[in-house]
């Protein structure tokens, strides 16, 4: 840190000597300057020389595949080893397939699956149970919809892998937390590979997955897992140190064993933050699995992405709405859960009374299995839904006719819609999109090299510099210069416009508690919603192209963006404020002059999580088409270059990284000096 | 009369920087403030010695940063002393194996926190039952023993509340419930009204006093309150940056201060409960009326002395023989500042 205070500090190399001498803009002028003459005289300072080309895609390619082929553990073919992880894991995958949607004739048993009215009124009675008649209200009308539009066994195929991979990377997270906050070695190792594996897209996890345990459901459960346990470990950190001191100290002074201040102290009282992290881990799952359809899961993602890529938008809009409704009823029913008040009166009822709703589940399991036997619709519902037979036949409710009538009505609104909509979307890409694509392809790389190289330098010190131009370095000399730059830009531009629309809905929301009663329940939602959804209104509306990418990122990367303004205002001390208007200040010049400069910290927070977040969309908008690294990345998974798509996945999260270095060193720095840290 | 010694510190350090112990080493085990400060280290307790006699009431008073949380804790081993001794009847506190130390803890001692230090997840009965549990006696007898003591703490038919729906007062009323269910032999108390309201705090303290005449604990109290100080306690040590200024009798707090720091704490405190006739009679004399005891303490006499036209007789304990005699002006001066016949005459 002494560097970010001390800039002048002379450096002992040539170059430096002569940059300490200049003003900070004169050392970045200078920087360009070099940068862009150096461009001119050498071509290899535009693109990074072939010859110099570090094949580093290909070796980790050459290396999977002799994984695959050759290697030997200890004696011990190491593709025998996947297979038997695999024929491992598919076990309980298999049990769930049964239980949900395929039935137990497989292994002998005369019993089909759960009964779909099984199912539904067992989510509606566990939700009467932990959250009360509204939430019992929304999840039973959520399973309806799943019942009536045609997408039940889908959304089984899709829970199959959530109600395996949930528990795994539970367990998996809570014992790596326990770990990490017991050694400090597990510390760090483990921390940082969490950074990472945050700071990786969802996709990148699939590829080499992918090309060790082949595609279906397992490779889908091993990459969710994987994806899905840091926050369980994170919140498990979280919980486990922010335990008060005098709750633990009570437990010492009760004679505890290190062992049962862990299991009777620490872990219980932080009940609350592990089912916070259990909450991410089932969101990020379901996130996790729409996206692995692309890995050979099956399931209501994989329908979903077919869909979008035969333009049937209809059947697509329905089953977007089936998978946001599956994420909303996830996390109302788990966060009712961890927020579920203990009954004080429990003793004094009668058993009966204590679990009539395990006894109305119990009735009900058996009543539908029963009607199951004489019907097929109670068993799994029926496309469509009919009254009576022969000619006096009247059909109630038929998805498909509907989701075509969604088709036509949508191909109707775009013949007038697109009269307005191509002009700006063309004005758009011709006047911005285009000329700042164009810039940062002309960037020569020394250029951008060297001004985040002074600016990590100014902002976090000598340790953020050189991690930089690590990270900076693994992209050049790789040769994924382009791709970079064109995911770079792509997020830029996103960002940008996230942070114009972000703020000021921030901003009223902080100011008006009747716009915040809107605005944040809608983040909220948002932000539950796997990302996969966006793509259809951009499709919708936009077909393909970059101007869809964006219009695709934006509703998924905005919610931070106000979000982090909302709290960053609503935090500052009513004091503050209060000076402000004591002292004559407008209610503009209170914003602009108090308030914002206050909160700017954590508005710049937000922009961090707004930058990461688009950097994530960016591999889910490759599946519309896109030339990025998110492309890359996509693509490696079809075209078995594993070496290519694990390096893009990288990348995007070295991009990541190197924003979350920059932007979390000066809001640290600022927040210490404003002492709001 | 003081009974045997519980436990005896002698010398205990307790320093935190980079290497304490080496940072001793280097010092001798005696380095100065200007050592301390010279390299980075923070003396939280320098060498302090005491002991704590069975049956009363030792309250080590400090403000914030005096060190007398830390101490409380070296006693208590939830942090080790940088160097010293600690014996506890007899045995080395800090040679004790983990085994051991758990044992002591949950046979012998018992502590309060200042901010509770309940168990969020467990309700009133099964924090009370906590300690029992984890010492793995069977639930019917733990769950009895655990009812007894929220009996005990007045906090009966609320044995299904968790902590979260009680009031500050009843929330450390479990916690001393908690302490006392394993019936300890030393009953350790860490600021614990210090998180209450002015009038629930007077409220624990006297609820505090009922349960020690029940029950007869060695006790060792943290408070920042000169005034809980002097209502509780037997013996006072009063703690400065980390150093045990005085330890004594509030009484001889408030009459021979040992500087200037002691002073400005005894200097508002309630004299008239504090100071007794014993200490501030003068020599008996003839034309005395009346007859105060000399253990009484002068508030209570007040009216008597005041009202009377001349000095008042002090007879000793058994109100038998007559030991010396206090007047009007002795009294005012005794309650309002001054320092006692020996003072006044200096």
């Amino acid at each position: 840190m002494t560097e970010a205070t001390a800039p002048t500090t002379p450096r002992a190399d040539g170059e430096g000597v002569s940059l300490a001498a200049l003003p900070l803009w004169g050392r970045f002028a200078a920087i360009i300057v070099a940068g862009v003459l150096l461009s001119l005289v050498w071509d290899g300072a535009t693109r990074w020389p072939e010859a110099w080309t570090l094949p580093l895609a290909q070796w980790i390619t050459d290396f999977i595949n002799w994984l695959k082929s050759e290697a030997t553990v200890f004696g011990v073919e190491f593709k025998a080893i996947t297979r038997g992880i695999g024929t491992a894991l598919e076990m309980p995958v298999d049990w769930a397939e049964y239980l949900l949607y395929r039935g137990f004739k497989k292994v002998g048993l005369d019993l089909g699956p759960l009964p779909w009215i099984a199912v539904a009124a067992g989510v509606t009675i566990f939700a009467h149970w932990v959250g009360g008649w509204r939430l019992a209200l929304l999840c039973g009308l959520s399973m309806l919809y799943l019942a009536t539009f045609n997408v039940w066994k889908d959304a089984m195929r899709t829970m199959t892998i959530v109600v395996v991979a949930v528990p795994m990377a539970a367990f998996i997270g809570i014992a790596l937390g326990i770990w990490v906050t017991r050694s400090k070695t597990a510390a760090r190792i483990i921390s940082p590979m969490f950074d990472l594996m945050q700071a990786t897209p969802h996709m990148a996890y699939l590829a080499p997955v992918a090309a060790l345990f082949a595609f279906g459901p397992v490779t889908a459960l091993i990459a969710t897992v994987v994806f899905a346990m840091p926050p369980m470990a994170r919140c498990t950190i979280l919980g486990l140190q922010t335990v008060s001191s005098d709750v633990v100290e009570a437990g010492q002074m009760s004679g505890c064993t290190k062992r049962q201040l862990l299991w009777k102290v620490a872990l219980p009282s932080s009940k609350r933050t592990l089912m916070l992290g259990l909450n991410q881990v089932v969101m990020q799952t379901l996130a996790m699995v729409v996206i692995a359809s692309i890995a050979g899961a099956t399931g209501l993602g994989h329908k979903l992405l077919y869909s979008l890529q035969q333009l049937r938008l209809g059947v697509a809009i329905e089953q977007g709405i089936a998978i946001s409704l599956i994420a909303i009823v996830l996390d109302r029913l788990t966060q009712a859960y961890a927020y579920k008040e203990t009954d004080h009166f429990a003793s004094e009822k009668t058993w009966a009374q204590r679990h009539k709703h395990m006894l109305l589940f119990l009735v009900i399991l058996v009543g539908s299995y029963v009607l199951a036997e004489f019907h097929r619709w109670a068993s799994i519902p029926p496309s469509k839904f009919v009254w009576g037979a022969g000619d006096a036949k009247v059909v109630l409710f038929d998805a498909k006719l509907l989701a075509r009538h969604m088709d036509q009505a949508i191909r109707d609104f775009n013949v007038v819609a697109f009269d307005y909509i191509n002009p700006i979307r063309d004005w758009v890409t011709l006047w911005i999109l285009i000329p700042v694509r164009n810039f940062f392809l002309w960037l020569p790389w020394p250029v951008f090299f060297g001004v985040v190289s002074l600016a990590a330098w100014r902002l976090g010190g000598k340790s953020v510099m050189l991690l930089c131009m690590a990270l900076m370095a693994s992209f050049i000399v790789t040769g994924f210069w382009v791709e970079t730059m064109k995911t770079t830009y792509l997020v830029l531009i996103a960002a940008a416009l996230c942070v114009l629309i972000g703020v000021p809905l921030g901003i009223w929301a902080a100011r008006s508690e009747r716009a915040a009663k809107i605005i944040m329940p809608i983040c909220d939602t948002l932000q539950t919603f796997p990302s996969f959804i966006y793509l259809i209104p951009a499709i919708m509306l936009f077909r393909i192209g970059d101007f869809a990418n964006i219009f695709a990122i934006i509703p998924y990367a905005t919610v931070p963006a106000i979000r982090y303004t909302y709290l960053g205002l609503k935090r500052i001390p009513a004091v503050t404020v209060e000076a402000g208007i004591a002292n004559g200040a407008t209610r503009m010049q209170r914003l602009f002059k108090v308030e914002l400069p206050v909160a700017l910290p954590e508005i710049m927070l937000g922009l961090n999580q707004t930058i990461m977040m688009a950097l994530a969309m960016t591999a889910i908008t490759a599946l519309i088409g896109s030339t990025d690294l998110g492309q890359e990345v996509v693509r490696s998974i079809s075209t078995q270059d594993f070496g290519r798509g694990i390096l893009a996945g990288f990348f995007i999260a070295a991009l990541g990284i190197i924003a979350d270095r920059l932007i979390g060193s000066w809001a640290a720095e600022r927040k210490r000096q404003l002492g709001v840290a | 009369m003081p009974g045997d010694v519980q436990i005896r510190c002698r010398n205990l350090w307790k320093v935190f920087g980079a290497d304490p112990r080496g940072f001793m080493r280097r010092h001798d085990g005696r380095p100065t403030a200007q050592a301390l400060r010279d390299e980075g280290y923070i003396g939280a307790v320098q060498d302090v010695s005491f002991d704590v006699h069975q049956g009363e009431i030792l309250i080590i008073m400090g403000l914030s940063g005096s060190g007398k949380s830390t101490l409380i804790r070296c006693i208590t081993r939830l942090n080790d002393p940088t160097t010293g001794e600690m014996e506890y009847e007899g045995r080395d506190l800090l040679k004790l194996s983990e085994r051991e130390l758990i044992d002591i803890r949950r046979h012998r001692f018992g502590m309060v926190f200042q901010n509770f230090g309940l168990l969020p997840h467990r309700d009133v009965l099964e924090n009370v039952a906590f300690p029992l549990e984890v010492q793995g006696i069977a639930r019917a007898e733990r769950v009895d023993r655990a009812k007894k003591m929220i009996d005990l703490v007045g906090l009966g038919g609320r044995e299904s509340y968790f902590p979260r729906e009680l009031s500050g007062g009843q929330q450390q009323r479990v916690g001393i419930a908690r302490s006392l269910a394993v019936e300890p032999d030393i009953w350790f108390l860490d600021e614990p009204f210090s998180a209450l309201d002015p009038l629930i705090r007077a409220e624990m303290q006297d609820e505090f006093l009922r349960l020690q005449s029940m029950l007869h604990k060695t006790i060792v109290f943290i408070t920042h309150d000169f005034e809980e100080a002097t209502k509780l306690a037997d013996r006072i040590g009063i703690m400065k940056d980390g150093r045990m200024v005085q330890l004594a009798t509030p009484e001889e707090l408030v009459l021979n201060p040992a500087d200037d720091y002691v002073a400005e704490f005894a200097k508002n405190a309630p004299r008239e409960r504090i100071v007794s006739v014993g200490a501030i009679m003068q020599t008996p004399t003839d034309a005395a009326l009346g007859a105060v005891p000399m253990t009484a303490k002068i508030g209570s006499v007040a009216e008597q002395v005041l009202t009377a036209d001349g000095p008042v007789a002090v007879t000793d304990a058994s109100g038998e023989r007559i030991v010396g005699s206090i007047d009007r002006a002795t009294v005012t001066a005794a309650i309002f500042g001054g320092r006692g016949p020996e003072a006044r005459a200096a």
